[in-house]
């Protein structure tokens, strides 16, 4: 076994290059998902069309700044103006119209609800940027590659997949840990996490907080689409496969867990890799085998606290 | 409203049989509707529970590739059919005695894992499964008959309509049973049942493997209708899918799966020959507007007219 | 609901279906003689959405092309012909619920199907099975013809042995010396059998080379990094990738940006199609196919007036320059109006019934843009293989194929009867000198 590791240490450590860029993506992805399920608790499963929407709507921006001749280093903060955008316009416009109504019904029905809303947001990205395959690397491009040393030789790898994905999603965990528990907002949306009634009963506004939360939660899934869409083309479908990828990230941190997000993000980013290196037919399963495995033993997941049983 | 419901029942297989003599393209749609209906009634027995599952597909697919892989060996639905529910069954139990523990959010999680991992090996064990070109499988016998393939056709609509019914009225007399009414205390307190000396454990466990079996006889009727078993079968959106018709149909009665299902079908076919890209969004928005206007469904929609023309006429 | 609002299609459709269907099992070859329809129904499927569309929706232009010219000219046999399209991506259970409803409930009088290996592994036996002609206008497998005789399929085009032993052959004429050897193929039928048979024939014209690394991605898939990293990694001499369509587009991108070209030479065998999009992206030295012989310039085409006419008709009404689904779907419907004429002349002017039509495509002879293509008995169409090495050359925005080498379609195609895999293995190293000559330029 320590042979075996020894043997494959420099394909290992590419392995987490690869892993990092992903696992960032879908962190983003998730710990909105996170925050989403902590305040409103419900399930949200038009997440992943948010994500869509945002890889979209960043190649939208980015040509548009092109075609307006702004310079290539613009195309970087397009992706994060798309996906404020997008956030700050559909985060509302859901909350308010359909998440509003619901809010004290039943779980099956909630949670069908934003699966109704997925199947929408599915077709309405067809409708407006078509079927065809949408591409804008220019960000990518823009950064160049960078030769990691692997056996005496380099691999190059981009710098955008390597420096910016990572880093972003770093940022994000920092930025968020720090929001939460430093300035009054964040506390506040901590405290309707942690215990609705008593928060509302010491006068926090529980519904401001509910789509501030939603539309912070969908400006974070927009942003990771906005960051993947230089790396390849944007098709239709990447929304269903990313939601079910963040459920798995999700439900195996523990729900509500930030920086447990993180950290299973990052697991099952590496553990697809390594599949991918050695036993490349088990690359799609590895995900939900470690679902599986972790909530069998810890349904809360790695890091949630247990739950009291009411009686 | 019990005798309207058997009536509406009775009627309504009589229409699908008239609908199939008059248009034996529908036959096809409807085979698998049914089908579908029959794996909802599953769905619809946890829902009782509060219980949704985001992963039954995982039967239906266990069913029909079952189907696909005997098939070869031993080409006769009188075979394939015990057999895919059989299989279903077995692995609902071994899944159920895990599963049943969890509530809620943690079931709906678990379920949905264990179903993308089948999904996902269904996808990339190419040698053994054919990948995402799916297995085909050639005309079987029926029971011991070699009917050509419309005689076939019309065996297998035949089958799932007399199967949906079996199911219907079996589902009705569970409901109605202990086991059945305990289903409902494990949604508003269960800790109450426990109290009582019943097993909360073992009511959930029975209904689930009773899923399982009707997940597993849906999943080879399609196997056998179709004749083209893919790993789509078990992905989470055709969970997905089935818990919609539930809720489309109304949770309230044993038809609602089988009203949800036809109509489900129905519309995907014709909208997404009409509009290819916005059909799933015509689905959506009618969900939407069952959930949020009409929440007993489709079978809540028509027992409130039953009970208004029986108020007027009173 | 349904049981009320039946069209009255609906109902000749199903009692036409009942009795059509009843007779033709019956077997007897005196069938009811239908009267000439109204229109010439086509159900045609192809990519119309998601990666594999920049490959599948120039396939729909053409096949529009091909209706207006004929309508044009009368129609088929005096009558109109109509196309209806079908989406492949949503995936193969989707397509042949499809396929059933054009059939059955629409009453097309021949299917066109499919892109995907996959679509057609699943079409084929609903072709036996509806007894409906079914013109496989661009899939590869050669799965096909060797699992079982298919009466009602046949393939207007080549298919994947000669794709991937025409190449095979140029790569061991010109670079003979490569020791190690990787795969990145599509995780479906053409990805695995392509990647099989390119093994095989390995094997048996040049065996020892090792493999490093075998991957096979989800056909669709939007981003390659992991399996680029792997190939980096790996350095193999030669990477062998049937990749196609959007899924190329993507993968080529990523591997240029990250100059996994410059350690390995690829070989594309169905690379053509990609290359406009491409552009100057796609770098030279590597070995291309075109999928037969279809190539823009061909130096030489059966009929150039005929091929220069295409490429300019093509791109003046839709702007962009013919790839080689687009030779395909000529190809589909020169054979459909052949194989008509074929049938109508032989019933003294009537019009032909499902199994008279079928019987017309056996051994049909019929024009594409480059050459003539006659059906073999099993239903295989052969095609010459254009293989060439990438270059930039000026003048043209994007990369073309260079020392081309023809590679005359019996000498690479399975022979009938024998499946391929059997076939390669019975090759022999003296089969390179039957190679023809390179054709610069």
């Amino acid at each position: 076994m320590a042979e075996w590791f020894g043997d494959n240490s420099g394909l290992l450590g590419l392995a987490l290059l690869d892993g990092l860029a992903s696992a960032g993506l879908i962190f983003l992805v998730a710990v909105g998902l996170n925050l989403v399920f902590g305040v409103l608790r419900i399930i949200n499963v038009a997440h992943g069309s948010l994500y869509a929407i945002g890889a979209y709507a960043a190649a939208s921006v980015g040509i548009f700044f092109a075609s307006a001749g702004l310079p290539a280093w613009a195309s970087l903060p397009a992706l994060v103006v798309a996906a404020a955008l997008v956030g700050g316009i559909l985060g509302p416009l859901i909350e308010r119209l359909v998440l509003r109504r619901i809010y004290g019904q039943e779980e099956v029905l909630q949670l069908l609800v934003t699966f109704a809303l997925f199947m929408i947001l599915e077709d309405v990205q067809k409708l407006i940027w078509g079927v065809q395959p949408v591409q804008h690397d220019l960000a990518m491009r823009l950064l160049g590659t960078y030769d990691v040393p692997f056996a005496g030789d380099v691999v190059p790898f981009t710098a955008y997949q390597l420096f910016v994905l990572p880093g972003v999603a770093l940022v994000v965990l920092v930025g968020l840990a720090w929001f939460l528990r430093r300035t009054l907002t964040g506390r506040v949306i901590v405290a309707v996490t942690t215990d609705r009634e008593a928060a509302t009963a010491m006068g926090i506004d529980a519904r401001r907080v509910f789509l501030l939360t939603f539309t912070f939660g969908a400006m974070l899934a927009a942003l990771g689409g906005a960051l993947s869409s230089p790396t390849g083309a944007i098709v239709p479908g990447i929304g269903a496969q990313t939601i079910v990828l963040s459920f798995a990230v999700v439900a195996t941190a523990g729900l509500g867990q930030t920086e447990g997000a993180a950290l299973t993000a990052l697991m099952i980013g590496l553990g697809r890799s390594i599949a991918v290196y050695f036993e490349p037919e088990l690359e799609v399963v590895v995900p939900y085998i470690i679902m599986v495995a972790v909530l069998l033993v810890r349904p809360q997941g790695l890091f949630g606290s247990t739950v009291a049983r009411r009686i | 409203m019990r005798r309207g419901e058997t009536l509406l029942g009775l009627l309504g297989a009589a229409a699908l049989m008239a609908a199939a003599l008059l248009a034996p393209w529908l036959k096809f749609i409807l085979t698998v509707a049914l089908a579908k209906g029959i794996a909802v009634i599953g769905i619809l027995l946890l829902l009782r529970a509060g219980q949704v599952s985001f992963g039954h597909a995982l039967y239906v697919a266990m069913g029909a590739y079952t189907v696909a892989f005997l098939a070869p060996a031993m080409p006769d639905a009188a075979v394939l059919l015990p057999a895919g529910a059989a299989i279903a069954t077995l692995t609902g139990l071994l899944i159920g005695l895990f599963v049943s523990r969890y509530r809620e959010i943690f079931f709906g999680m678990l379920n949905l894992a264990l179903s993308m991992v089948v999904y996902s090996l269904l996808e990339k064990l190419y040698d053994l499964t054919k990948g995402t070109d799916g297995i085909r499988v050639e005309l079987p016998r029926f029971f011991g008959m070699a009917l050509d393939r419309p005689g076939f056709e019309w065996a297998m609509f035949a089958t799932a309509l007399v199967l949906a019914l079996a199911a219907g009225a079996f589902a009705r007399l569970y409901l109605d049973s202990p086991m059945g009414q305990a289903l409902s205390a494990i949604k508003t307190r269960e800790t109450r049942l426990e109290f009582m000396g019943i097993s909360a454990r073992r009511v959930l466990l029975a209904a689930y493997v009773l899923s399982a079996l009707l997940g597993g006889v849906a999943g080879a009727i399609i196997g056998m209708t179709t004749r083209h078993v893919t790993p789509l079968l078990a992905y989470w959106t055709a969970s997905g899918e089935l818990v919609f018709i539930a809720i489309l149909g109304g949770a309230g009665s044993v038809l609602g799966p089988f009203l949800g299902a036809v109509t489900f079908e129905l519309v995907r076919i014709y909208a997404g020959a009409a509009v290819a890209d916005a059909w799933q969004m015509i689905l959506g928005g009618v969900l939407l507007a069952v959930i949020l206007f009409a929440p007993g469904g489709l079978w809540g929609m028509i027992a409130g007219l039953l009970r208004r023309r029986a108020g007027a006429a009173s | 609901m349904p049981p009320t609002d039946l069209s009255r299609r609906d109902l000749l459709a199903g009692a036409a279906g009942l009795t059509a269907g009843g007779l033709l099992m019956a077997g007897s070859d005196a069938d009811a003689q239908p009267q000439r329809p109204a229109e010439l129904k086509i159900g045609i499927t192809t990519f119309l959405s998601g990666p594999a569309s920049v490959f599948g929706v120039p396939g729909r232009q053409a096949a529009e092309m091909m209706v207006d010219e004929f309508n044009q000219q009368g129609g088929i046999g005096g009558v109109k012909v109509r196309a209806l399209f079908v989406d492949e991506a949503p995936g193969t259970e989707h397509l042949v619920g499809e396929f059933r409803r054009l059939v059955q409930s629409e009453g097309v009088h021949v299917m066109f199907a499919s892109i995907s290996s996959g679509s057609c592994l699943a079409c084929t036996p609903l072709s036996r099975d509806l007894q409906k002609t079914t013109v496989l206008w661009d899939c590869a497998t050669q799965r096909i013809f060797e699992e079982g005789p298919q009466p009602f399929a046949f393939r207007t085009q080549g298919f994947a042995t000669p794709e991937v032993l025409a190449p095979l052959l140029y790569l061991l004429k010109t670079k003979p010396d490569f020791r190690t050897m990787a795969v990145i193929n599509q995780d479906y039928a053409w990805g695995r059998d392509s990647w099989e048979m390119w093994r095989t024939g390995m094997e048996a014209l040049k065996p020892g080379v090792r493999i490093v690394a075998e991957l096979f991605p989800r056909l669709g898939a939007p981003d390659f990094t992991t399996e680029i990293t792997r190939l980096l990694a790996a350095r193999p001499d030669v990477i062998f990738s049937g990749h196609w369509g959007g899924d190329l587009v993507t993968l080529a991108r990523q591997a240029a940006e990250r100059r996994l070209f410059e350690r390995s030479t690829f070989v594309l065998p169905v690379a053509e199609a990609s290359l406009p999009i491409l552009g100057r992206t796609f770098p030279a030295g590597h070995v291309i196919g075109t999928r037969g012989d279809h190539w823009n310039n061909h130096p030489r085409p059966k009929d150039p007036a005929r091929l220069r006419a295409l490429n300019e008709t093509y791109r003046a009404r839709f702007n962009e320059a013919v790839i080689y689904p687009v030779h395909h779907m000529v190809q589909a419907f020169n054979a459909l109006k052949a194989a008509y004429e074929k049938a109508i002349a032989a019933k003294g002017g009537g019009w032909p019934n499902d199994m008279e039509l079928a019987a017309a495509f056996r051994g049909l002879t019929f024009d594409s843009p480059t050459a003539s293509i006659t059906l073999r008995e099993d239903g295989q169409g052969l095609e010459d293989q254009i293989v060439g090495v990438s270059t930039h050359a000026e003048g043209t925005p994007y990369a073309i194929p260079k020392d081309m080498v023809i590679f005359p379609a019996a000498m690479v195609s399975t022979p009938v009867g024998m499946k391929s895999v059997d076939w390669l293995k019975t090759l022999k190293p003296d089969i390179l000198a039957q190679v023809p000559a390179p054709i610069s330029g």
